[in-house]
């Protein structure tokens, strides 16, 4: 293949690569946008085994096919066997912390690639280069490191609070500083063992900056990293003269910035505040709940009288929902409640779960209709004349504490007024805080009810109840 | 390729980038995230172009560490985004298999 043809195809991909992000904009085109984006980075992955790269040594590119083309293609094989599988066999719950984990090992190749090219190059590379290979290697550092942390709070391998430990930020910020100059040691001296240092430095700087990220940050620190790595793909592109990985590189890292600027505001943080949390997080005592306040519990029946009598039901769904994987049980109360004349309506928070969007995503495989879930803003002011909320294993969003407590961990975040509602049902599996770890002051409300158990189990006594009724 | 080149491809893209995703919905907050996490899995195509490049088995062993994180990267994404957009498409079927129910009965 010819070096002009090459380039085409390089340049097919990355209008595919645009015509996904746009597509994927846009619930109607959205998995045809994914699709197109799959079908260009295919055609570009094939376009390489066709086309010989110039080394940068100034020597002749060799003939086809690549060098070590076995060892290439066993490579993407193991890829296939340990990729295809985890995304396909994964739980909707846990597809928030499969994308961070891709995320995670997409920055590691990219500064695997970094690393290799230097050496490659070796005296050869100009300082522009060098420069890039060292932002390649930092940023996809950080990234990978990042992102496993980011896995291991959603995983809840560790814990999903703030980690905070006394002179913390003097830490991060001397990580930090040593990062940047061993930045300025390997561009000035070149060599192996600063770039080795520089990307074990980055390692612990990703780690760091992580830690002290609250749960309900996390999803917007995910597309952070992902805007990172896209921004590393391009910095390699540069290097390895690949308009294509420019390109692509470029567009991921833009449209992750808005991305994540966009998710802040929709849980109204500032993304300053959540960036550098890491430089201004001060240590918190943990909220202590352990004063014994009475709360209000139900039976099944309970809440069946209460729904049966009520004349609009809205339901809101949280990360329970999720767990307990009651969304076809929650449909079916829904389609019982409708069928006996009462109005529904789901009330969506557009962080609910454990990343934007993950209800609409859950509800939908239960085939809930598009047209009875409702966002937030749509669905705040008819609260007043709702008679019972349901909040099905959600917490945080639906927390007053948010309008009604400066210096709370949540405070400003846009809520579910469910407040306001007349009579409101809590399924919970236990008094427990939510994701946040705030105490919710609506579970001791008069007009509370708490139904306590797996969010599946209480709705499918409650459907039937309800049936009996 | 020379630099005015370079840093003007970056700058245009810059701009598609953040002109396409400028207005979205929060519904496909968390898919959009994941489908341009998987483009940037096209590093792929630089992890095989070092992985030709290589001259040590220093170099070697790490380009294809970089190729097996790479496939993972794209291929896992875009199925995986896959996955979450199934979930919204048009009900025909779903609703078809409802009525085929009732009418069975």
């Amino acid at each position: 293949m010819n070096t002009t043809l090459y380039s085409l195809i390089g340049l097919g991909a990355g209008v595919a690569f645009i015509l996904a992000l746009k597509g994927l904009s846009h619930p109607k085109t959205a998995r045809r946008g994914n699709l197109i984006g799959a079908a260009g980075a295919t055609v570009a992955t094939l376009s390489v085994f066709l086309y010989v790269t110039p080394p940068h040594d100034g020597t002749a590119a060799h003939s086809l096919p690549l060098h070590h083309l076995g060892l290439i293609l066993a490579a993407i094989a193991v890829g296939l066997i340990v990729g295809v599988p985890a995304a396909r066999k994964v739980e909707m719950t846990q597809m928030p912390q499969l994308v961070a984990l891709f995320n995670g090992v997409g920055g590691g190749a990219a500064a695997l690639v970094a690393i290799v090219e230097y050496l490659n190059l070796g005296a050869d590379a100009t300082t522009a280069e060098v420069i890039f290979t060292v932002f390649t290697v930092v940023v996809g550092c950080v990234s990978f490191s990042g992102s496993i942390i980011t896995f291991m709070k959603l995983q809840e391998l560790m814990t999903t609070r703030p980690v905070v430990f006394p002179g913390g930020r003097f830490v991060i910020a001397g990580t930090l500083v040593a990062v940047l100059g061993t930045s300025v040691w390997v561009v000035s001296a070149l060599g192996t063992t600063p770039l080795l240092v520089l990307a074990a430095l980055s390692l612990l700087f990703g780690v760091l900056f992580v830690l002290p990220v609250g749960g309900a940050d996390v999803p917007i620190v995910i597309s952070l990293l992902n805007a990172f790595t896209g921004l590393t793909v391009a910095a390699s592109g540069y290097v390895l003269s690949s308009t294509l990985l420019i390109i692509a590189g470029t567009l991921v890292g833009a449209s992750g910035t808005i991305l994540t600027r966009l998710m802040a505001e929709a849980m109204g943080r500032s993304l300053f505040g959540t960036l550098f949390g890491a430089f201004t997080a001060k240590p918190q005592a943990a909220s202590t709940s352990a004063e014994e306040r009475p709360v209000r519990s139900g039976s099944p029946d309970d809440v069946a009288i209460l729904l049966n009598y009520a004349r609009r039901v809205v339901i809101v769904p949280g990360f329970g929902l999720a767990v307990a994987q009651a969304q076809h049980t929650v449909r079916e109360l829904a389609d019982l409640m409708i069928s006996k004349g009462i109005d529904v309506a789901y009330g969506i928070h557009p962080v609910a779960g454990r990343m934007p969007g993950h209800m609409n995503v859950l509800l939908a495989e239960a085939n809930v209709p598009y047209d009875q879930l409702a966002e937030m803003d749509e669905v705040n002011p008819t609260f007043g004349q709702t008679d019972v909320a349901i909040v099905i294993g959600a917490n945080d969003v639906v927390n007053p504490a948010a309008q009604t407590t400066p210096g709370c961990p949540i405070y400003g975040m846009p809520i579910l007024e469910v407040n306001h509602a007349a009579n409101i049902i809590f399924l919970k599996r236990s008094m427990r805080p939510g994701f946040a770890g705030i105490e919710n002051e609506l579970l001791y409300d008069p007009k509370t009810m708490l139904l306590f158990g797996d969010a599946k189990a209480s709705l499918t006594k409650v459907v039937s109840a309800l049936k009996a009724l | 390729m020379d630099a005015i080149a370079i840093i003007s491809i970056f700058v245009l893209a810059v701009f598609v980038g953040f002109e396409v995703v400028s207005k979205v919905s929060s519904t496909l907050h968390t898919p959009l995230m994941s489908g341009a996490n998987a483009i940037h899995g096209v590093i792929l195509v630089g992890a095989i172009i070092v992985a030709d490049h290589s001259k040590t088995n220093l170099e070697l062993g790490l380009s294809l560490a970089a190729i097996v994180l790479a496939t993972i990267n794209m291929v896992g994404g875009f199925v995986v985004t896959d996955r979450m957009l199934e979930m919204f498409k048009p009900k025909k079927d779903a609703a078809k298999a409802v009525v085929d129910e009732k009418g069975g009965k």
